[in-house]
């Protein structure tokens, strides 16, 4: 657990981050989003003390994070940044080694580590371990940064636009592959964005920040039916709304019984996916499947109409 | 806020206090060529004057201790170096015994010292002022303006290096051009030769490779040695190629030395003028076209404004280069200030090679600053922009 | 294609280094360039202990140079030296502009004659690229690696050591190899203060009119620099292409 207690951090009087307070609870992924210069990189790197608060404290598990030396906490936690920042000079097993290295680990643990991430990350290690980070795409270079920041096992994990310098195709599978990893390793993840599909994507929470405050701070759906100021609404987009509620929500979670034709969907996929295909496909029901593929009834679009209008 | 000295003043005074107090400031020397015994700025100085200078340098020193602002170190360290001068002019008076015409005084290692400290104060306060382009150039006028009052008023007179000018002050102004001349004239003919010499080499690639390299390979003699190898081939042109010799042209002299000046300021000026015409933006060149201009009217009125900053920072180097290298001429028999130095160190005469010496390094640090401040001037043009 | 430069080196080297060796044997190349009774190959000493003294002198200053260099551009860019780093540029751009003669003349009354005046001048020489190269390297790392080191916990020493040096690697060898060079040829207006270096063959050349000891000389400090020129291109070369810079 997260908790940040009334931070603030002023450049030259300014405060950038202006008393933010905000618990994150553990084994979630929290999303940072606000427009550029609102402030989200500062917070980011106070809770791991890149940048040293004004005033405030953030504690993890209930502990002052500076009770313990700036380097040593940030062995901690890990740290994933836009465009990567691999190490040029160092392999790609060397670079996911780095934070084990400075901890300490033996040679074997580390060797063992670095394997298994690599193959989490599907990268075969026979192939890319020894490899040098311009030897790599830009999607590859992004998750040896990921396994990186993993590699010490960490808690928590902060990432600071880390899908940014990916081009779409790739991003999504990226974001896709972050969501699986967590559920596997049941990491705290709090991760900065600028962008709002990003963001409802990902998030089991979101914070908005805006001047270096946190104008609303909740689930994706709360911030879709009850946005705390315009700027939020604004921020959401007032046109999108109906459509960033269905991609929330799986398609499982509305199943009825009954059949209908076609192609069918799997249940895992968002409403919004479902509502698409619909569409597409000019049906007005879909079948659904399981995950393993068994038949589990169908989705149809009263019942998706009925979910994307504004909650009572 | 918590009290802290400053860390250059730190430096500084820790320089300033060695030098005045554990090294000599002056050495009185029985003649030119004798070693001669060390005096600290007390016993150098009348006590009235000794006294003056430790109390205004003390000053300076506390003023580069406290985190004064810029333009009070500023004058704190020129009048710091002020004193320092007058004060050696003082020694030598005070220190020649009456009447003696042989006895010789020269600055000792506290006054180097010294004067490093506080020329360090000055450089120091100049770049925390971040004065524009012109006020550098000011300010080395009025330097050169005060030094030259220093010479014309004698109070140096006494000092040994003037002594040795005094003896030589003919020559010395005769070398003095011949020194200006080679520097400034293998510069002009380079610029002449290695201006076009670039501009072709930008446009025809296959020719870039082989011209660099080649004046690349010229780089690597040494200049002693390319002097040397120029002799045969000039004293060949001398004695076969009618009106040669009657236009200056010796196997020996100044005409290898030019020769060979010219031929080591080719590749800077080749070089960043074909760096210089690189760098011009594709867009910028496109759009020059996309108005119709010939290529003629684009390499003049885009290509070379653009590149300009690039071709006078190779004349920079080139010029300080050359005024270095000019020294070493006088070996081949070829003038300059190379004359003083190495006559000074054959006859182990250590005034005598200052005073080769330091008026090269005050010619090429001048041509340097006004350089520098044309630099800057014309890379805001091009930059398109004005004084930030 | 690609081997024709490298067999001109090392056959250069060859010739370098059989003229050393045994002088005599190339006495008819330069027998023209000298009226007849004059030698044509240098006979006050021997050819190859002059260039070793020579590479000696240039070796040691610039190694010198090159540590006192790089110490001092990693404490100007150190947030404790910091204060330093304006005054640092401005001497940078001040010190080149004494010549090396001026520097090794007055170097004497200090040191005296030999090879310590001309040690003094190429090492102050040879400190300006690689404090220049270095500073430039350390200023100029890529942004996001400086952060991630910093955010793998790593101490200042560390990122130091792991990081910040090895990136600015081909940088610093850039400006060594500009250092060497310079002092190689710098190297031999030593000869003017009596040390022991190549410049003694070219002096002698000069003062008895002797073209072929000129050549000689200038020719093995040429053949030198080219070579050492190209050696450390290739090891720069080497550690970018292994970062991924070109
Ligand atoms: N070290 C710093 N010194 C001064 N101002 C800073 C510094 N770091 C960030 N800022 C300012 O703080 C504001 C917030 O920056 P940041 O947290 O990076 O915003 P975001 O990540 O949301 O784009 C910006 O206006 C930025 O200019
Ligand atoms: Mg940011």
């Amino acid at each position: 657990m997260i908790e940040i207690d009334a931070i603030t951090k002023r450049y030259g009087g300014l405060a950038v981050v202006d008393n933010v307070s905000m618990v994150i609870e553990p084994r979630t992924i929290t999303v940072i989003v606000g427009t550029s210069g609102s402030g989200k990189t500062t917070l980011l790197r106070m809770i791991n003390r890149l940048v040293e608060p004004t005033e405030g404290v953030i504690r993890l598990d209930g502990e002052d994070n500076r009770s313990i030396p700036g380097y040593d906490l940030r062995r901690r936690i890990g740290y994933a940044i836009q465009g990567h920042g691999l190490f040029p000079h160092r392999t790609v097993a060397q670079n996911i080694a780095t934070v084990p290295g400075l901890l300490g680990w033996e040679k074997r643990r580390i060797d063992t580590k670095v394997e298994e991430l690599l193959t989490l990350f599907q990268l075969d290690p026979a192939v890319f371990a020894a490899r040098y980070p311009h030897e790599l795409s830009g999607g590859q270079q992004q998750r040896v940064g990921v396994a990186r920041a993993l590699a010490a096992e960490p808690n928590v994990l902060l990432m600071d636009e880390p899908f940014g310098a990916l081009d779409p195709i790739i991003r999504a599978k990226a974001q896709e592959d972050l969501k699986a990893i967590q559920k596997h390793l049941e990491t705290t993840i709090v991760l900065v964005t600028h962008d709002m599909n990003e963001a409802f994507h990902l998030a089991d929470k979101i914070a908005v920040m805006d001047k270096g405050r946190v104008l609303q701070y909740g689930p994706p759906a709360e911030l879709i039916s009850a946005p705390a100021e315009p700027f939020v609404g604004a921020l959401v987009g007032d046109g999108d709304r109906p459509f960033r509620l269905l991609a929330i929500g799986a398609t499982g979670a509305i199943v009825e019984p009954g059949e209908a034709d076609g192609e069918p969907i799997s249940e895992t996929s968002s409403q919004q996916d479902a509502l698409s295909a619909m569409l597409w496909s000019g049906r007005r029901a879909l079948p659904v499947i399981s995950a393993s593929g068994l038949p589990m009834g169908r989705v149809t679009l009263d019942n998706l109409v009925k979910h994307a209008a504004r909650p009572q | 806020m918590r009290f802290r000295f400053d860390k250059l003043g730190i430096v500084i005074a820790v320089l300033a206090v060695y030098g005045l107090l554990a090294s000599p400031f002056a050495v009185l020397k029985p003649n030119r060529i004798l070693q001669g015994q060390a005096k600290t700025v007390l016993e150098a100085l009348p006590p009235l004057a000794g006294g003056v200078l430790l109390a205004g340098l003390a000053l300076a020193i506390v003023i580069a201790l406290l985190r004064a602002p810029a333009t009070l170190r500023l004058i704190a360290a020129v009048g710091a170096l002020a004193g320092l001068v007058l004060a050696m002019g003082q020694a030598a008076g005070f220190l020649t015994p009456d009447g003696n015409t042989y006895a010789r005084v020269s600055p000792a290692s506290g006054f180097w010292i010294l004067l490093f400290a506080f020329a360090l104060l000055t450089a120091d306060a100049i770049t925390r002022l971040q004065p524009p382009p012109w006020l550098r150039v000011l300010f080395l006028g009025v330097a050169a303006v005060a030094i030259g009052l220093l010479f014309v008023s004698g109070s140096w007179n006494g000092l040994s290096i003037m002594k040795e000018y005094a003896g030589r002050a003919d020559v010395f102004w005769s070398e003095a051009g011949n020194h200006v001349k080679l520097a400034l004239g293998s510069l002009v003919a380079a610029s002449i030769v290695g201006l076009p010499l670039g501009v072709l080499c930008h446009r025809v690639r296959w020719l870039r490779a082989s011209v660099l390299n080649l004046l690349n390979l010229i780089q690597t003699i040494p200049s002693i040695a390319l002097f040397g190898i120029l002799i045969a081939p000039l004293a060949w042109i001398a004695a076969n190629v009618p009106g040669a010799s009657e236009a200056g042209i010796r196997g020996i002299g100044t005409a290898p030395a030019f020769v060979a000046l010219f031929l080591y300021s080719l590749l800077p000026i080749v070089a960043n003028t074909v760096v210089g015409l690189a760098g011009v933006p594709r867009e910028t060149n496109e759009a020059a076209r996309g108005i119709g201009m010939t290529n003629r009217q684009r390499l003049f009125q885009v290509e070379i404004p653009l590149a300009l900053p690039v071709i006078l920072t190779a004349i920079r180097i080139v010029l300080v280069q050359n005024i270095g290298m000019a020294t070493i001429a006088a070996l081949i028999g070829g003038g300059g200030f190379g004359v003083f130095v190495f006559q000074g160190i054959g006859q182990t005469a250590m005034d005598l090679v200052l005073l080769g010496a330091v008026p090269t390094v005050a010619l090429a640090f001048a041509a340097a600053v006004v350089l520098d401040a044309l630099i800057e001037m014309n890379s805001r043009v091009a930059k398109g922009g004005r004084a930030a | 294609m690609r081997f024709v430069p490298l067999l001109l080196r090392l056959l250069l080297f060859a010739v370098l280094v059989s003229f050393l060796v045994s002088p005599d044997t190339f006495e008819p190349l330069l027998r023209p360039l000298v009226d007849g009774g004059t030698p044509a190959i240098y006979n006050q000493g021997s050819l190859l202990s002059l260039t070793l003294q020579h590479l000696e002198i240039v070796f040691a200053a610039t190694l010198a140079a090159a540590i006192l260099a790089i110490l001092l551009a990693i404490l100007v860019t150190r947030p404790f030296g910091a204060e330093f780093l304006p005054l640092s540029r401005s001497l940078v751009n001040i010190g080149q502009t004494f010549p090396p003669v001026a520097v090794l003349a007055l170097a004497v009354p200090a040191v005296g004659f030999g090879a310590k005046p001309t040690l003094i001048a190429l090492f102050l020489y040879g400190l300006l690229p690689i404090f220049e190269n270095t500073l430039t390297a350390l200023q100029n790392l890529p942004r996001s690696v400086t952060e991630a080191a910093r955010g793998s916990g790593m101490t200042a020493m560390q990122r130091l050591l792991k990081v910040e040096l090895p990136l600015s690697l081909p940088v610093i060898i850039a400006g060594i190899r500009l250092s060497v060079t310079i002092n190689l040829a710098t190297a031999t207006i030593g000869s003017t203060v009596a040390a022991k270096t190549l410049g003694e063959v070219i002096i002698a050349g000069l003062q008895s009119n002797n073209l072929a000891f000129v050549l000689q000389g200038g020719l093995v400090v040429g053949a030198l620099a080219v070579l050492i020129y190209d050696a450390l291109s290739a090891l720069e070369a080497m550690l970018s292409r292994r970062l991924g810079l070109r």
